[in-house]
């Protein structure tokens, strides 16, 4: 049997970190307990953001990061506890943003913060794919004024299983299934329930993971002091250490649990942990990751020598380099759709998607492809029957642009349009093949901001249609 | 070799309502209004039309679509009547299709009239539009003074005019049309406001502040229209020909490739050079006695003076701070307000432009007169200077 581990990982977390201070204070007046909670920031997602377009992001950067190399991608596990769609397969949506083949085995996984460890574990064991894709998403909606509020984060995390070029070979697992209810949420609700922190800890922590995780050291016959890095997801307070002492683990090993900036991100936080350990990790050192949830999973990986040559194009270690911190905790609050703004008669407008016509554009809407003209070679967007360039009307053949670098030609911010994140910044966007096309402008930091800076693209919710539930989604620009 | 229709079409009569917020009027009545003053200044009676073009552009809000409404609110029973909507160009389209049938010899008289009610939707500005349904999927949806402010940033980014020599431009653009509507007893807005308040007002779209947008209005515009001869033997002495009507269309080369740099409304250069030929003027800043252009935002104005030949490329800003647009300049641009004062209901627009210039040439403007007016240039721009619908027409004396 071949040995099979991770050829590359992509990371994505929000720009947006909500100062836990200001939701401390915004509180203050009924709850002042939170204050002592009030430190750092936690990540958020736009406005139009979700467990898809972060998912997109990065399926994106783990493509960039080496997935997209020689072996052909058979797979796509999609895992949230967020996912936008009951029954719209979320794996597929990212598959077609990403420009993933049609011919791949997709499917989403979810039922507990264990997803996310549970869908790479399938894939190690299980995918009879040369490579297979899982990422972990989730956008984590808090009720305003719970602890939950100040610790939950949002991020998404994937990563590529597979036999060649491995980073991480697979060295064994064990898995626990407890009717443990640390919190639920019913399918429908909005918020999750809580027991007791200290019950969660003692009762469930402290006894489901040291039972799991012994087991796995014994059955593959690694010291509890042989492990290097201890990714154990979770917020509640000193957890890792905690839980590193008591199986015996080095207390250097215990990975960060982003708890000051990100926060607690749900199904992927164990693999976003995972990557952090990768980013340190040498030859031979090994890795145990813990999913908790309704049970737990606990895997064992041990880097291999390939991982000194592995170079991420975009490395988790950059994440909060473009981190920009909210100090209006209504807009938390607005962005998640838990406070409803008078946004005034403009935004009475009907979103209502086409799905023939999406269906019909999908490849261009989706998977940002634009024509390029089989006569004289203009790369075009959208893909109308007759070139823009020279008339011609022959069927162009498909160039992304998604990765395509491109600047700004002309732009605006627009105060008057209906927005729900004022103002709105959209102008003309000059790719450098010669594409050009009006679009949305996010994350503008105002002062450096002119025609000719370079723009990436990102995967976003363009409009909500609230009455239907199918948002529509689309690319925008955002700076460099 | 097509001629043109160069002096083949006399204006007969034309009307104008008041525009401006027009809570007690429909419609209906607005029509109602221009088309009488129209139908006494034209010496005509009502059944001696013979075919109409209407415009209404935002039918969504306006009176819906198709041209029964009209026919229902003008009782016009049993003759051709074309709905037209081009976007902001629309009346000037309902011009141009009332013209075409005159000097086809189709009939021999026409009615264009452009109606927009706009003040029913219930908040400031345009309600905005859907763009079919491929369109609705990626377009982004921004208002229009944004989709204009595009301008601003290649004007800047081409001239290198730094961000407040082109904003106190604006301000004079905004400035000498405020001046210019206190004159217009027919205009929306009639008050002189000064450049500081201009200058400090605040941002709709940057750089564009609130005094760089023009009035959203009700209100109509009619023209009616007939051959010279038939002008003569109805009575009339002083007659006004039309010179020239050009129309241009952006296919996407402005908003799909690279070969436009967001300073300039390549439609309005097509349109103004196809429209020069048809009328004979080879020198448009000597020639023309005065223009009324499309100043949705002052931006607009500003680069069209460009794009009409008027001002050099580039040049613009410093003709407009020197005055050379202003009621007692060489070209007198807007002298009944423009869009900016005197309203901007959208199917009308095109039609109270061609209004003004009527009446300078005719020497009816009362207290805004100008001196020998000849030739008045008219010019419209429908959707976004990237993606849009410019008009040039050009009317002025009939000296044959």
């Amino acid at each position: 049997m071949q040995v099979k581990g991770i050829s590359a990982y992509g990371a994505y977390v929000p720009s947006l970190r909500m100062s836990r201070k200001a939701i401390a204070q915004a509180h203050s007046w009924a709850l002042p307990s939170l204050r002592g909670l009030g430190k750092g920031t936690r990540a958020f997602c736009s406005w139009d953001e979700d467990a898809i377009t972060m998912a997109v992001e990065s399926v994106r950067n783990c493509l960039k990061n080496g997935a997209d190399g020689a072996a052909p991608i058979g797979a796509l596990t999609f895992a949230s506890t967020t996912a936008p769609f009951a029954d719209y397969q979320n794996a597929t949506s990212v598959a077609a943003a990403t420009g993933l083949p049609s011919n791949i085995q997709a499917s989403d996984a979810s039922g507990s913060l264990r997803a996310g460890t549970s869908a790479l574990l399938n894939a190690l064991q299980n995918s009879r794919s040369e490579s297979a894709l899982i990422v972990a998403s989730d956008c984590r909606l808090a009720k305003p004024g719970s602890v939950q509020e100040m610790h939950y984060g949002a991020g998404s995390a994937a990563l590529a299983v597979g036999s060649d070029n491995i980073i991480a070979r697979f060295v064994g697992s064990e898995s626990n299934a407890t009717q443990f209810a640390d919190h639920y949420r019913r399918s429908g609700a909005d918020h999750d329930y809580y027991w007791e922190e200290r019950w969660v800890r003692d009762e469930g922590y402290m006894k489901i993971v040291p039972a799991t995780v012994n087991t796995l050291l014994e059955k593959t016959g690694t010291p509890a002091d042989a492990i290097q890095h201890f990714c154990m997801p979770g917020t509640l307070a000193r957890l890792g250490a905690g839980l590193a002492k008591k199986l015996g683990i080095n207390p250097e090993a215990v990975v960060d649990n982003f708890a000051a900036d990100i926060g607690d991100t749900g199904s992927p936080q164990a693999l976003l942990m995972l990557i952090a350990a990768l980013e340190k990790a040498s030859p031979g050192e090994r890795i145990l990751v813990v999913g908790f949830g309704a049970g737990c999973d606990a895997l064992l990986l041990e880097a291999t020598d390939a991982i000194t040559e592995y170079q991420p194009a975009v490395p988790l270690s950059t994440v909060n380099d473009h981190a920009r911190t909210v100090e209006h905790y209504n807009q938390l609050l607005s962005f998640s759709g838990q406070l409803q703004l008078d946004w005034g008669m403009r935004a009475e407008v009907d979103n209502k998607v086409s799905i023939s016509q999406l269906y019909r554009s999908q490849d261009q809407v989706t998977g940002f492809n634009g024509g390029e003209c089989s006569s004289c070679g203009a790369v075009q967007f959208p893909i109308l029957s007759t070139c823009v360039k020279c008339g011609s009307t022959e069927p162009m053949s498909r160039k992304s642009l998604a990765d395509e670098s491109a600047r700004v030609a002309t732009y605006s911010s627009d105060n008057l349009q209906y927005y729900p994140a004022p103002p709105m910044y959209w102008g003309l966007v000059q790719f450098d093949n010669g594409a050009r096309l009006l679009m949305e402008m996010v994350d503008v930091n105002a002062e450096s901001f002119d025609v000719g800076t370079p723009l990436r693209m990102t995967y976003r919710i363009k409009q909500k249609d609230d009455s239907r539930g199918l948002h529509r989604y689309f690319w925008k620009a955002t700076p460099f | 070799m097509a001629t043109g229709i160069r002096d083949k079409v006399a204006i007969l009569g034309m009307g104008c309502s008041r525009f401006g917020e027009r809570w007690d009027s429909g419609s209906e009545h607005l029509a109602a209004e221009a088309f009488s003053e129209a139908l006494d200044d034209a010496g005509i009676e009502k059944n001696q039309i013979e075919a109409v073009w209407s415009g209404s552009a935002l039918d969504n809000i306006n009176v819906g679509n198709s041209a029964i409404p009209l026919a229902m609110a003008l009782r016009l029973e049993g003759i051709p009547i074309s709905r037209m909507e081009n976007m902001c160009a629309t009346g000037t389209e309902t011009l141009r299709g009332a013209a075409y049938a005159v000097a086809s010899g189709a009939v021999d008289i026409a009615m264009a009239i452009g109606v927009e009610k706009l003040k029913d939707t219930g908040y400031g500005g345009l309600p905005a539009p859907t763009k079919g349904t491929l369109n609705d999927l990626w377009f982004p949806y921004g208002s229009a003074p944004a989709g204009f402010a595009q301008l601003a940033a290649g004007y800047r980014a081409k001239y290198g005019t730094s961000r407040e020599d082109l904003k106190r431009a604006l301000a004079h653009v905004s400035w000498k049309s405020h001046q210019n509507g206190v004159k217009s007893p027919k205009a929306h807005i009639r008050k002189a406001i000064d450049k500081d308040t201009i200058l400090n007002a605040p941002i709709i779209a940057e750089p564009l502040g609130l005094f760089d947008c023009c009035g959203v209005s009700d209100g109509a515009a009619c023209a009616i229209v007939t051959t010279p001869e038939i002008a003569r033997s109805l009575g009339k002495t002083d007659i006004v020909t039309i010179k020239a009507m050009q129309l241009s269309l952006s296919a996407g080369r402005e908003s799909a490739t690279a070969d436009w740099d967001g300073s300039y409304v390549r439609n309005t250069r097509i349109a103004s050079q196809k429209a020069y030929a048809e009328a004979g003027i080879r020198n448009p800043r000597e020639e023309l006695s005065l223009m009324e252009v499309h100043d949705c935002f002052s931006i607009t104005e500003l680069v069209t003076m460009e794009d009409l030949g008027v001002s050099k490329d580039g040049q613009a800003v410093n003709d407009i701070l020197d005055g050379f647009y202003d009621a007692d300049g060489s070209v007198p641009c807007q002298i009944d307000g423009g869009l900016k004062c005197f309203g901007h209901p959208i199917a009308a627009s095109g039609l109270r432009m061609t209004y003004e210039n009527y009446l300078q040439i005719l020497g009816r403007a009362g207290e805004r007169q100008i001196k020998d007016a000849r030739i008045g240039l008219s010019h419209n721009l429908g959707g976004v200077p990237y993606n849009g619908v410019a008009a040039v027409s050009i009317i002025g004396r009939y000296e044959q």
